[in-house]
């Protein structure tokens, strides 16, 4: 057992009750649906912080693996043969699959060419999703709403139940990426990221590993997609779509990538935006883009990274004697120098 | 998917020539964006996922010049001019502090550039789709060539892409401004060192970039409608090209745009709604085998 697993697990059992708890505590309809947003796109996040802030991998067409298990578990519940716990499992093994196709050929390429072609086989994935109309119901989406039948006594029809089922499977994911976040593999993914060359020479097989982190970005991504599905009870084009992964990226700028819990506090603090936002004005974009430019130029990190630094230098300076401690790691170096 | 329709489409002289006017058109207009995507990368070592937003403005500055002068060459010029003017404001302001950062950091800007100008442009303009109208010049009867008809602006448009394409190039490759250009791609200390302003160069250089989305833009107001967040597709679609005919390569950017315009235009006829799959997966197909791209040096 690894050091600090009991720790994550205590952290992990908080984020759950005080999850739970929200709702009973402020019993207002909107404040669940909120946070299921959270959850749904904190999870999408998450999940490509996997990749992003850990192997330094920028996927620009992480939302594919999102629509894929939202349409996999919408299709298999319509067709009314599987249950709810049997339909996650099939949509979340279809999208290991498809992450594992599409994840052999992306991870060969790096950098910018990497981010390219991850958005050409999202697009590609939409442009189906969107053509093949009798199947998935073209641009209007898969229309008709998902059954939700009852199964081993949870009855998911119920808001407070469907809520708290979400809760506990979002949790449940994220105790899984901590894992690997500590495990020996994320930190071979950490030595990839910074200097992949010496990675090779140390006999890490790179386009292995890369590809393994792939595949599990995607299926988390997928649980991210069933959560929204079932949620809304409904899959639409738009989960495929670049704009999504574009969103996910920016929460994951928002939040931090260093910080663990980073890109789920951007999930939520761009909701929180969204939502005020477009509560007093109809120009979301510009405002967004406005916040947008101010974090990226202003604290040239996110939220939580920033937060992260601050508190590890107040530490450094009331201990001045002490060795300082690794203030934060540093970015993948840009081997170009320019300007 | 119409295959004999698309099957009967190549053989019959007029569908195909009306065919390959339309796919030309596509791809010189992909090729000027694509161009300047491809200057950009080339020299700055930046990817400007922004560039769609260039090409929207020259179309809106083109269309409102238009409405106020009445004269499409005033247009034409108010479209490069006025990208390029926001290309270099962009690139000083904004760009020029995230170079050398991560990718992360560059598109995040790129892509706040994009909702806040999208949303500029639909509070100035409007969110309904305008359209410009065909130039009272370019109104005569459309060339006949073997049986098949091609507008009068579709071949000004033709010549006026071949012909930037041409000035672009020779600019590169064949004056002291391209050849301080080219080693500022290379080796910016050193020609910082020469006593070269290599700031102005960069600013110069994003500037004439957006100025060739601005002019894409430009010539595409009369024959495209104009709506917020047109260039999106466009940005994608010059992504694609850029990717297939080699980053920082401009004879690969004209081979590659003509490849997906014609892609589109006998996609559209072959496979209706495959069209963009079709344009994806080529891309693919080039990423997997060359990587680099079609003429392209870098090695990926």
């Amino acid at each position: 057992m690894r050091t600090g697993l009991a720790r994550d697990l205590g952290i992990g059992l908080l984020c759950l009750v005080a999850l739970l708890a929200l709702p009973v505590l402020f019993p207002h309809p909107s404040l669940r649906d909120f946070l299921i947003y959270v959850i749904a796109y904190g999870l999408l996040a998450m999940s490509l912080n996997l990749l992003v802030g850990l192997t330094g991998l920028v996927s620009f067409g992480h939302a594919a693996y999102f629509a894929s298990g939202a349409y996999v578990f919408g299709l298999l519940m319509q067709g009314g043969a599987v249950s709810i716990p049997v339909a996650m499992l099939a949509a979340v093994g279809g999208t290991a699959l498809l992450a594992l196709v599409i994840g052999a050929i992306c991870v060969r390429l790096k950098e910018i060419y990497f981010s390219f072609i991850t958005l050409a086989f999202q697009m590609f994935i939409h442009s189906i999703i969107l053509t093949w109309v009798e199947l998935t119901g073209g641009d209007q989406g898969l229309r008709g709403g998902i059954p939700r039948p009852p199964f081993l006594g949870i009855d998911l029809g119920e808001a407070g139940t469907l809520y708290g089922f979400c809760a506990v499977v979002f949790v449940l994911c994220l105790l899984v990426m901590r894992q690997v976040w500590q495990s020996p593999f994320g930190y071979t993914l950490r030595m990839i990221r910074d200097n992949p060359a010496r990675a090779n020479f140390l006999g890490v097989d790179v386009v292995r590993m890369k590809l393994g982190v792939f595949v599990l970005a995607g299926i988390m991504a997928s649980v991210a997609g069933i959560i929204m599905a079932l949620f809304v009870s409904g899959a639409f084009p738009e989960f495929g779509f670049w704009t999504t992964s574009g969103e996910a990226i920016f929460m994951i700028m928002l939040g931090g990538t260093q910080v663990f819990l980073g890109p789920v506090i951007g999930a939520f603090l761009l909701q929180l935006l969204n939502h005020y936002v477009t509560i007093w004005t109809h120009h979301h974009g510009l405002v967004l883009g406005i916040v947008i430019l101010a974090i990226v130029l202003g604290l040239r990190r996110g939220v939580a990274d920033y937060a992260a630094a601050w508190l590890a230098e107040r530490r450094a300076a009331s201990r001045p004697a002490a060795v300082p401690g690794p203030a934060e790691t540093p970015a993948p170096a840009e081997t170009k120098a320019v300007g | 998917m119409n295959l004999d329709v698309l099957a009967g489409c190549v053989t019959t002289a007029s569908c195909f020539v009306t065919q390959v006017s339309t796919g030309l058109i596509v791809g010189m207009l992909l090729f000027l964006v694509a161009s300047g995507l491809s200057l950009i990368f080339g020299v700055l070592g930046v990817v400007n996922f922004a560039h769609g937003v260039f090409y929207m403005l020259g179309a809106y500055f083109a269309f409102a010049a238009y409405e106020v002068t009445g004269s499409f060459i005033l247009a034409l010029l108010a479209g490069a001019a006025g990208a390029g003017l926001l290309g270099i404001v962009f690139e000083r302001f904004f760009m020029s502090r995230v170079y050398g950062r991560d990718l992360l950091m560059q598109l995040l800007v790129c892509y706040a550039a994009i909702l806040i100008c999208d949303d500029l442009v639909k509070i100035v303009f409007g969110a309904d789709y305008k359209l410009m109208g065909m130039p009272e010049s370019f109104a005569a009867a459309p060339v006949e060539v073997m049986g098949g008809f091609i507008p009068g602006y579709y071949i000004f448009m033709l010549a006026m892409a071949l012909g930037i394409g041409a000035v672009l190039w020779l600019g590169i490759n064949r004056t002291r401004l391209g050849k301080i250009i080219r080693a500022l791609a290379i080796n910016p200390q050193m020609v910082g060192a020469l006593g070269i302003n290599t700031r102005l160069l960069y600013a110069a250089v994003f500037g004439m970039g957006c100025v060739l989305a601005g002019t894409a833009g430009a010539l595409a107001a009369p024959v495209r409608t104009l709506t917020p967040g047109m260039g999106l597709s466009v940005l994608i679609e010059s992504f694609i090209v850029t990717v297939i005919g080699g980053m920082g390569s401009i004879p690969g950017a004209l081979v590659a745009a003509v490849l997906i315009g014609l892609t589109r235009a006998f996609g559209a006829i072959g496979f209706p709604l495959f069209t963009d799959g079709l344009m994806f997966a080529l891309m693919g197909l080039v990423l997997i085998l060359r990587p680099s791209g079609l003429l392209g040096t870098r090695t990926a």
